[in-house]
């Protein structure tokens, strides 16, 4: 091995205020331009090891025990595109680190422009940071750390929140610029798609240690069950399949030529769709970025007027409820019908307890305290959430609030789930245990709609699919085609990822 | 991805290209003199001054009207709250209902309040609307040699305001997803409100520390001496702007003690 760019010896640290060390024992050494995939369980610490690389942890956050030496600068890029980018326009968000490190005015604009060339921004210096897609700033987020010409790159998650064509932007970016002697470590969910930028793959247990290291087929010759059961997407192995048997119920709900412009917005989000959503149905609502997925969430879920067409319930879903348009219904009553599961968990927590957020339901509901015990204790175990019962939502990891936020939807048992995009950047455990609960929703007689880029919980669950054409980017008087509705996804094979 | 509001001025014109910070002293050095009087000259002679510097600032005067209407509702307000329960009564009385009068003096003093409204506030309007943040931030660093902590930390934090709103909606939305509204109850509504409010600052609070680490992983505030990629220069023409911009003011006020008019504040 060439000289060492990281270091750690018995490393460990435990943040302020926690009884747990998130880190601990950690001997680890990597070479001046390895390349590591860092993998491990929800809360096994990689955060944490990235920003002590990154000298983010400052003393006194925490209390550290043994060494952590890093020989050179290093630079880190964060999942959320925007909050890294501090300035308007993406030179000077570039320019930015540069002026920080004191680099001479003169030497500033050439190095911005290498590394805006470098990543393939196709874009000059001035343009605006608001106007690019996640994709697009991610590769500026990028562009930034590395005119800093750090010795180690740490990538924290940096395609979890992007779609498909966003994520092999921002790949295709890291595979085209990164110095051969930059030493790099990343850390991602999808395995699969990131091995061809490792040649190292290191696992950190759910302890805290590293419990496996090496080359990329031996650590998944010799581990690849257990780190699949920790919840790695471990590449090559199947995804469980969970397609609907019985037969579809009645329709629930139907959209007819739903058009909706958002406030503000010159374009509308969605026009012309056509949409039935029947029981014991999984609806994948699929489409490329601005296609209007989203939009037509909130319009299923009753949460927006749409501003042409109209949303009906039927008898089936609402009983006598169903004369009056979804959004229209009082807010106890939409949520004992249609449970809408948004992006971001934490938008619908609104309590300070996991378990309490899991009752609001269905005592809003006004079911007896018994039986909302019962229901809270059921969905606590089914999630495993039940360790955490007492824990405020915002305190719990990524998967833990994506089950909390899909449960407290559940917790009032309504006869429709609308969903979107609820495998976001999820680990393969949380993405199996949300799959088989939604295939159990679906057959237990319920409609669920999931609008999403993941073309494996397509694949693993839909049994019908909406796929929206792309959304207008100029205003067009002429209406787009109108959309399709495929029966049977199962036709296509579950190989055939045509999107 | 969020919509910016779109720039009023454009951006070649000669005062919309001065330095940042002696546009912003310019505009005090002349709103601040105007405000030593009460008569209705002053003001209306600093007004014709500044509506005259608009097309200098790349400004069109439609554009102007449209994006300070409220400045103008307020100023209106202001005017016929002074007819009403104005107190200053001189000269002829024009209309009279029972113990109210309405008097020239009343007139008088109410345009005398809605133009230094205007006049005072005109300047700011114009500055702000031809002046890029970004370009704010470099010249007060550079020139007024503010901290940058201070001044680029501001100008990070202000570009996540527009998702704020984006923000606001979400929160609504999720909570009528989750079963919670208020329907007439006007507690439930002030509850809910506030709730709402409390998630927003909170979700605000958590971006901003997103923001500030990432900031600091790039370098930022790190005790070192920053250098500037973009250099905002104070050139002759800028002090220019600022000797002009007090001289006009002291003009306006001349003009008014030599017609008799100036009222001093407070005399």
């Amino acid at each position: 091995m060439a000289t060492a760019t990281v270091r750690l010896r018995g490393f460990g640290w435990r943040h302020a205020g926690r009884r747990r060390y998130a880190l601990r024992g950690v001997d680890l050494s990597v070479g001046r331009g390895e390349r590591v995939l860092l993998l491990g369980p929800s809360g096994a610490g990689k955060s944490t090891l990235l920003a002590a690389l990154a000298g983010l942890l400052a003393t006194d956050s925490g209390q550290a025990e043994g060494e952590c030496v890093v020989d050179g600068r290093a630079g880190i890029v964060f999942q959320d595109p925007s909050t890294q980018l501090v300035m308007a326009r993406a030179g000077d968000d570039v320019a930015f680190g540069l002026e920080n490190l004191a680099v001479p005015a003169g030497q500033i604009w050439p190095r911005v422009d290498a590394a805006l060339r470098a990543v393939g921004f196709g874009y000059p210096r001035a343009r605006s940071t608001h106007a690019l897609s996640g994709g697009e700033q991610q590769r500026l987020a990028l562009a930034g750390v590395l005119a800093l010409r750090p010795a180690l790159l740490l990538l924290d998650e940096p395609t979890a929140n992007l779609d498909p064509a966003g994520a092999a932007l921002v790949r295709a970016a890291l595979a085209a610029a990164l110095p051969a002697d930059t030493t790099m470590i990343l850390v991602e969910h999808r395995v699969a798609e990131s091995l061809p930028l490792v040649d190292r793959v290191l696992v950190l247990g759910g302890d805290g240690t590293v419990t496996a290291d090496g080359a990329p087929a031996q650590v998944f010759a010799g581990h690849g069950a257990t780190l699949a059961a920790q919840g790695v997407w471990v590449p090559g192995l199947a995804v469980p399949s969970r397609r609907g048997t019985g037969p579809a119920g009645p329709d629930l709900l139907a959209g007819t030529a739903l058009g909706y412009r958002h406030p503000g917005a010159a374009t509308p989000a969605l026009s012309h769709v056509d949409v039935s959503v029947p029981a014991a149905r999984a609806l994948a609502v699929t489409g490329p970025n601005g296609a209007g997925k989203s939009t037509l969430a909130l319009l299923l879920g009753g949460l927006v007027r749409p501003d042409t067409g109209t949303v009906a319930a039927t008898a089936a879903l609402a009983g006598h409820h169903a004369g009056t348009p979804p959004y229209r219904w009082r807010a106890a009553t939409l949520a004992r019908h249609i449970g809408s599961v948004f992006q971001n968990p934490e938008h619908q927590f609104l309590t300070g307890r996991v378990d309490t957020e899991l009752a609001l339901g269905p005592r809003r509901a006004g079911l007896a305290a018994p039986a909302v015990r019962s229901i809270v204790d059921e969905l606590l175990v089914r999630l495993r959430l039940d360790p955490l019962a007492g824990a405020n939502p915002y305190t719990l990891s990524g998967g833990q609030a994506r089950r909390l936020s899909v449960a407290t939807a559940l917790a009032a048992s309504p006869g429709m789930l609308v969903l979107d995009e609820p495998t976001f950047g999820q680990d393969r455990r949380t993405w199996c245990d949300l799959v088989d609960l939604l295939a159990g929703v679906r057959d237990a007689g319920r409609a669920v709609v999931l609008v999403t880029h993941d073309a494996d919980l397509v694949t693993a669950l839909a049994d019908r699919r909406l796929d929206l054409p792309p959304g207008p980017a100029d205003p067009d008087p002429v209406a787009p085609p109108a959309r399709v509705a495929v029966d049977g996804v199962a036709a296509a094979g579950a190989g055939d990822r045509p999107w | 991805m969020v919509s910016q509001p779109l720039p009023l001025a454009r951006p070649g014109a000669p005062l919309a290209r001065r330095n940042p910070v002696a546009k912003l002293a310019a505009g005090t050095a002349f709103s601040l003199p105007l405000l030593s009087t009460l008569d209705p000259l002053t003001p209306a002679l600093g007004l014709a001054v500044a509506l005259a510097a608009v097309p200098g600032f790349g400004v069109r005067y439609r554009d102007l009207a449209r994006r300070s209407w409220p400045l103008l509702a307020g100023a209106l307000t202001a005017f016929l709250t002074m007819l009403v329960f104005g107190t200053v009564h001189s000269g002829s009385t024009w209309l009279g209902l029972g113990p109210w009068r309405l008097t020239t003096g009343t007139v008088v003093a109410a345009a005398g309040l809605a133009l230094r409204l205007l006049a005072v506030s005109l300047p700011g309007v114009l500055v702000f609307a031809s002046t890029d943040p970004t370009d704010l931030g470099d010249a007060l660093v550079q020139n007024a040699r503010l901290p940058a902590r201070f001044a680029l930390g501001a100008l990070a934090a202000f570009r996540l305001v527009p998702l704020l709103g984006q923000e606001w909606r979400l929160l609504g939305l999720a909570r009528r997803a989750r079963g919670v509204d208020a329907g007439r109850s006007p507690v439930a509504r002030v509850r809910l409100f506030a709730a709402r409010s409390f998630a927003l600052l909170a979700g605000a609070i958590r971006r901003g520390t997103r923001l500030a680490v990432a900031m600091d992983a790039r370098g930022f505030d790190s005790g070192l001496p920053r250098t500037a990629a973009r250099v905002q220069r104070v050139g002759p023409a800028d002090w220019l702007l600022v000797v002009l911009a007090g001289g006009l003011a002291a003009a306006a006020l001349a003009a008014s003690l030599a017609a008799g008019t100036f009222r001093p504040l407070g005399g």
